[in-house]
């Protein structure tokens, strides 16, 4: 489909809608290094609110516990979809289709619902909120993506050297480690990165998951969003962007590489 | 069918299927799918004292949305999701073309076009108050421009949040589109053309149909958590513009009245799966329609 000419009003709403996912950050992150405090007047170039940002112990401890809730319900997730993807390609194949209910419900499923539920089932468990709950909930919505991604690789992998590896005498589970593990290792970062990513992100569902003194890195955001808007904020928020910028980069090129190879 | 799973798994517990699916399997089960269920059973029985509720059977919650004023907030979350479907629909399209026409650097305008999606709803909804707000970057310009006196009220409007909304679901409408565009054959548009079809009536009778089951995902996947949004309403919209997911917030927050609140979330999920089931209709009618066809050809 490459060698027709677009039409004209086809490139310009393919401008504008470039314009208007980008261009809002793209003015965010311009402003984070804007000197004037107030407005939009450009007063010089500045780091300043970078360096505030390390000058606020509740902004520093935010970001400690989103990292720690990251990379726990990154490894947590990242292990249970993988296992769940290869159980769905390799062994239960006719299951597929079934089980797939289960791991695109939700993703479908809009996440006020998913959080309040949890809130309700913590409260009925008398669980108390805080780190565990945010963990528990971040590892449940992360689950179906890695299972997603792992098995869109899974999908191009060669089951033939898995048969060749048990012909030659390897058991499941060291075929598993030494045949199947390698092959899929893209897809499986790919997953973890967009897990972390999904964790680092979340706002709506630790909203209702999280107790006092549980303050993820987006709930202090919101809390600085409602009170004011100030160019602290902008600094986290392109700090943020960066991150997740980088994270899905790394995700995709690995990913891309895996429909390549 | 799930059932069949579960059944199939009790039968072979040491089977390595069953192993394998078993801790991610129930994870989810237990911390999605017997969460919803509980908030079910809450959103029947009578409330509470402090949001708790009390042993008993009522439909009371599910027939206070009969009060004129959650049903303004039913109807509001409604026609803003489908406007919002809308407006992505007329942007993402378009778009999405060009996308699979642009050649060598495909690659990366998708990936340009995917990133919103990993972004942080929440920062960019910040993003979004920044040029809206009355000193933000638009009014201030406009001002600069000698076009207007004072600010005009951007923010806390029903076209705030419409913007907020678009701005986080474009890239769901635009992904669907575009894989569909993608599998077009170009060897039909040539026949077309070849049979003497204008461009308008290759768009309408080959490009359209054949991209149909990709407009039908798309909208569907910004219609469905639009209808649940809750941060882009709470901070652009303000308390004139509450949207369901707002309603849900505020019982199970200040107002502390959670089986009401259950019932809100039951609504959105029954106006969710309403919208699921209308495009698997579609889909179905499509199928039947492209199969009969086929067998005439």
């Amino acid at each position: 489909m490459t060698a027709r000419r677009v039409p004209f009003a086809v490139s310009a709403t393919a401008v504008v809608t470039y314009a208007f996912l980008h261009l809002p950050l793209l003015v965010l992150i311009a402003f984070s290094f804007n000197r004037s405090r107030f407005g939009v007047q450009w007063g010089g170039f500045t780091l300043d609110w970078y360096a505030r940002l390390a000058f606020r112990p509740d902004i520093l401890r935010a970001m400690r516990l989103s990292l720690v809730v990251g990379l726990l319900s990154t490894l947590l997730a990242t292990a249970m979809g993988t296992l769940a993807a290869v159980a769905l390609a390799r062994y239960l194949p006719r299951a597929r289709r079934a089980a797939g209910g289960l791991l695109y419900l939700p993703i479908v499923t809009p996440e006020i619902v998913a959080g309040v539920s949890l809130l309700v089932l913590f409260s009925w468990m008398g669980i108390a909120l805080g780190i565990t709950t945010i963990v528990i909930a971040h590892t449940a919505f992360s689950i179906p993506f890695v299972t997603v991604v792992v098995l869109a690789r899974l999908q191009g992998t060669d089951h033939t050297l898995e048969e060749a590896a048990m012909s030659l005498g390897a058991d499941e589970l060291s075929t598993f480690r030494r045949v199947t593990l390698p092959q899929l290792m893209p897809g499986v970062l790919a997953g973890a990165l967009l897990a972390f990513t999904l964790s680092f992100d979340d706002f709506v569902t630790t909203f209702f998951v999280s107790g006092v003194g549980s303050t993820t890195l987006p709930l202090a955001v919101y809390s600085m969003v409602r009170k004011s808007v100030e160019p602290t904020i902008n600094a986290l928020s392109a700090l943020l962007v960066m991150v997740t910028t980088v994270a899905v980069y790394l995700a995709d090129r690995l990913a891309r590489g895996s429909t390549r190879a | 069918m799930r059932r069949g799973i579960l059944r199939w798994i009790a039968r072979h517990p040491r089977s390595p299927g069953a192993l394998l699916l078993g801790p991610g399997g129930l994870w989810l089960l237990a911390f999605f799918l017997l969460p919803i269920l509980i908030l079910l059973v809450y959103s029947v029985m009578p409330r509470g004292a402090y949001g708790g509720v009390q042993p008993g059977f009522t439909l009371e919650h599910y027939r206070r949305f009969l009060d004129p004023l959650y049903l303004g907030i039913l109807r509001r979350t409604i026609w803003l999701s489908f406007l919002c479907t809308l407006a992505c629909l007329l942007l993402a399209y378009p778009t999405a073309f060009y996308i699979a026409r642009s050649g060598p650097r495909r690659n990366l305008f998708l990936f340009l076009a995917v990133l919103p999606f990993w972004t942080s709803s929440l920062v960019r909804t910040y993003a979004m108050i920044f040029l809206l707000r009355d000193s933000g970057l638009i009014n201030r310009a406009l001002m600069d421009a000698g076009l207007i006196q004072l600010p005009l009220r951007l923010l806390y409007t029903e076209g705030a949040v419409l913007a907020g909304l678009v701005y986080g679901a474009l890239p769901f409408m635009i992904l669907p589109i575009y894989a569909s565009i993608e599998k077009l054959d170009p060897a039909l548009l040539e026949a077309a053309e070849g049979l003497g079809a204008r461009s308008w009536s290759r768009f309408t009778r080959v490009v359209w149909p054949l991209t149909a089951p990709g407009v039908a995902a798309g909208s569907l996947l910004v219609f469905v958590p639009s209808l649940g949004s809750f941060v882009v309403p709470d901070l652009l919209g303000g308390a004139r513009q509450m949207m369901i997911g707002n309603l849900i917030q505020n019982q199970f927050g200040p107002s502390r009245n959670w089986p009401f609140g259950s019932a809100a979330a039951f609504a959105v999920m029954a106006l969710v799966l309403v919208a699921m089931l209308g495009v698997l209709r579609m889909k179905g009618l499509d199928d039947e329609h492209g199969t009969s066809k086929g067998r005439g050809a």
